[in-house]
């Protein structure tokens, strides 16, 4: 008999204690990531461009995330005179939770036991999963706009009105493209979508697994392109185009609240790995059915995919040149949605016709 | 443990409602606003309907109100025009609290009668909320909804006839 799912009612002291290590858990890998994914992203860059990177601050510069955190900790404070003050304080707040908070949902291992009860390797198993994560991407916009009102300064009303129009454009055909994975999977769980993609691929090929990478490739190709452009990372960082509007809507601000939106912008990029791999690359899932890849636990798996997918970011920030403006937009409404539209359809379509 | 939490829900509610009305700035009224739409989804959150509190988040405080935000941070009004609108605070005020106890006076009449139906907390914990909202969409009430999806067309349609100066 497999053991009851601890929950609040069976065991409240359980649930809580195993509920704050988790929470405690995920919380410093994520952060730990942010911080080292600025390291890395500079590490990456600059080897691309045959550069060495940082490199004087330990070992091959791998203490350098601490030295610019506490630099820019004891940064001086600056709040502009002009500044609309609460929501300018609240700004960097507003984009950085967003993005953490999502986090929630990402499963990252089977079920374990722990004394009587199961755990599951998870924050939270919420049955509406994806759309809570479609519903928390949609608000990191807040922090960006309302940043570049609030400074009082053009360059940042400027980006903060360029990143809400990309944002809003692209977050219809960012939905749309994952529709096409819930219509496969028929449930909204994260849970139960990588259990799904556990199964053998198409019902025939017994050592690859049934990623929906294999079934929705355009899917996964439209995700990842507007989930970048949904992020504000190159090739779509219109918003703080330095070359044209100092840095956007992150002009005026200083310090610790400077730090907040460069931890967001990490931040962001984890969670749209984290789901991108989840959804289509398998989730904590090995690669193939073999005995050796499966020895190796979960959440090693799920990392080392959000790892590579943040490393092709930071690729393709090496190689592409920004987009204009007008092209951005463009290829958001008439390229992005017809495509997620067509393919939520003949998705629809073949499902009906294999039934 | 759930009435209390109920209250304190409520009580942010209220209070960012009221900021709403109160707030110099439109863009922190709006920033209220975006509050009152988060209490909301957490109410539904608490009578079994997750499907609903996402929608909310989602196409309220995710779509709508980033629109407002928009159309404001644009517009930015100055100060005289804000001073020109304030005469009408007292009679909307004295409006909206006839309505509230209007509200007070109709619900206090009806009579609770308990649960009816056939979807039942168990039913929805069984079976999936969101599973059984689409099938409701799609079959009984799919004509209502498909008069809607119509009408945002038409809408979207004469934003744009607006917005191009030769169509």
């Amino acid at each position: 008999m497999t053991p009851e799912m601890l929950s609040l009612s069976n065991s409240p002291v359980w649930f809580v204690g195993i509920m704050l290590v988790k929470l405690l858990v995920v919380f410093t890998v994520v952060m730990l990531s942010v911080a080292y994914a600025t390291w890395c992203e500079r590490k990456v860059i600059g080897h691309m461009q045959t550069r060495l990177g940082p490199m004087r601050t330990g070992w091959h510069g791998l203490l350098q995330p601490f030295a610019d955190g506490i630099k820019l900790f004891f940064k001086e404070e600056i709040v502009p005179t002009d500044s609309i003050k609460v929501p300018f304080l609240l700004a960097p707040m507003m984009i950085l939770v967003p993005a953490l908070i999502t986090v929630a949902v990402i499963p990252f291992g089977p079920d374990i036991q722990v004394g009587d009860f199961m755990v599951p390797q998870q924050i939270t198993d919420l049955n509406i999963g994806v759309l809570y994560i479609l519903a928390f991407a949609g608000l990191g916009v807040y922090g960006i706009v309302l940043a570049g009102w609030a400074s009082n300064s053009k360059y940042s009303l400027l980006g903060g009105i360029r990143a809400s129009a990309q944002m809003i454009s692209y977050e219809l055909a960012a939905g749309l493209s994952i529709i096409a994975v819930f219509m496969l999977s028929e449930t909204l769980s994260l849970r139960e979508i990588v259990a799904l993609q556990q199964q053998d691929l198409w019902g025939i090929c017994s050592f690859v697994p049934n990623w929906y990478i294999f079934t929705q490739p355009l899917a996964f190709c439209l995700f990842v392109v507007t989930a970048l452009a949904e992020i504000n990372r190159t090739p779509f960082d219109m918003p703080e185009a330095e070359s044209e509007l100092v840095s956007g809507f992150c002009t005026e601000y200083s310090s610790m609240k400077y730090a907040l939106f460069f931890m967001a912008e990490y931040a962001n990029m984890i969670v749209i790995s984290a789901l991108a791999a989840t959804l289509f690359l398998g989730g904590w899932s090995a690669p193939l059915n073999i005995a050796i890849f499966t020895m190796i636990p979960g959440f090693v798996w799920l990392l080392a995919k959000v790892y590579f997918m943040m490393f092709c970011f930071m690729w393709l920030r090496a190689t592409f040149p920004r987009v204009r403006y007008d092209q951005l937009m463009r290829l958001g409404w008439k390229v992005m949605l017809p495509l997620a539209l067509a393919n939520v359809m003949i998705t629809g379509l073949v499902v009906v016709i294999l039934q | 443990m759930e009435i209390i939490f109920f209250y304190l829900v409520a009580l942010v509610a209220v209070v960012s409602g009221f900021l709403v009305i109160r707030c110099q700035s439109p863009v922190n009224s709006a920033l209220g606003l975006v509050n009152t739409f988060f209490c909301l989804a957490i109410f539904y959150v608490m009578l079994h309907a997750p499907f609903m509190a996402a929608i909310q988040i989602m196409v309220y405080a995710g779509a709508i109100m980033v629109l407002i935000i928009f159309v404001i941070m644009l517009l930015n009004l100055g100060e005289a025009e804000r001073k020109r609108y304030t005469h009408g605070i007292v009679w909307s005020s004295i409006a909206s609290l006839l309505v509230l106890f209007n509200v007070i006076f109709f619900i206090k009449r009806g009579r609770v009668t308990g649960a009816e139906g056939d979807i039942t907390t168990f039913m929805v914990e069984s079976f999936g909320h969101t599973e059984l909202i689409g099938k409701a969409i799609f079959t009984e009430f799919l004509l209502p909804f498909e008069i809607a999806s119509i009408l945002l067309l038409v809408a979207i349609v004469g934003a744009v006839v607006l917005a191009k100066k030769e169509v």
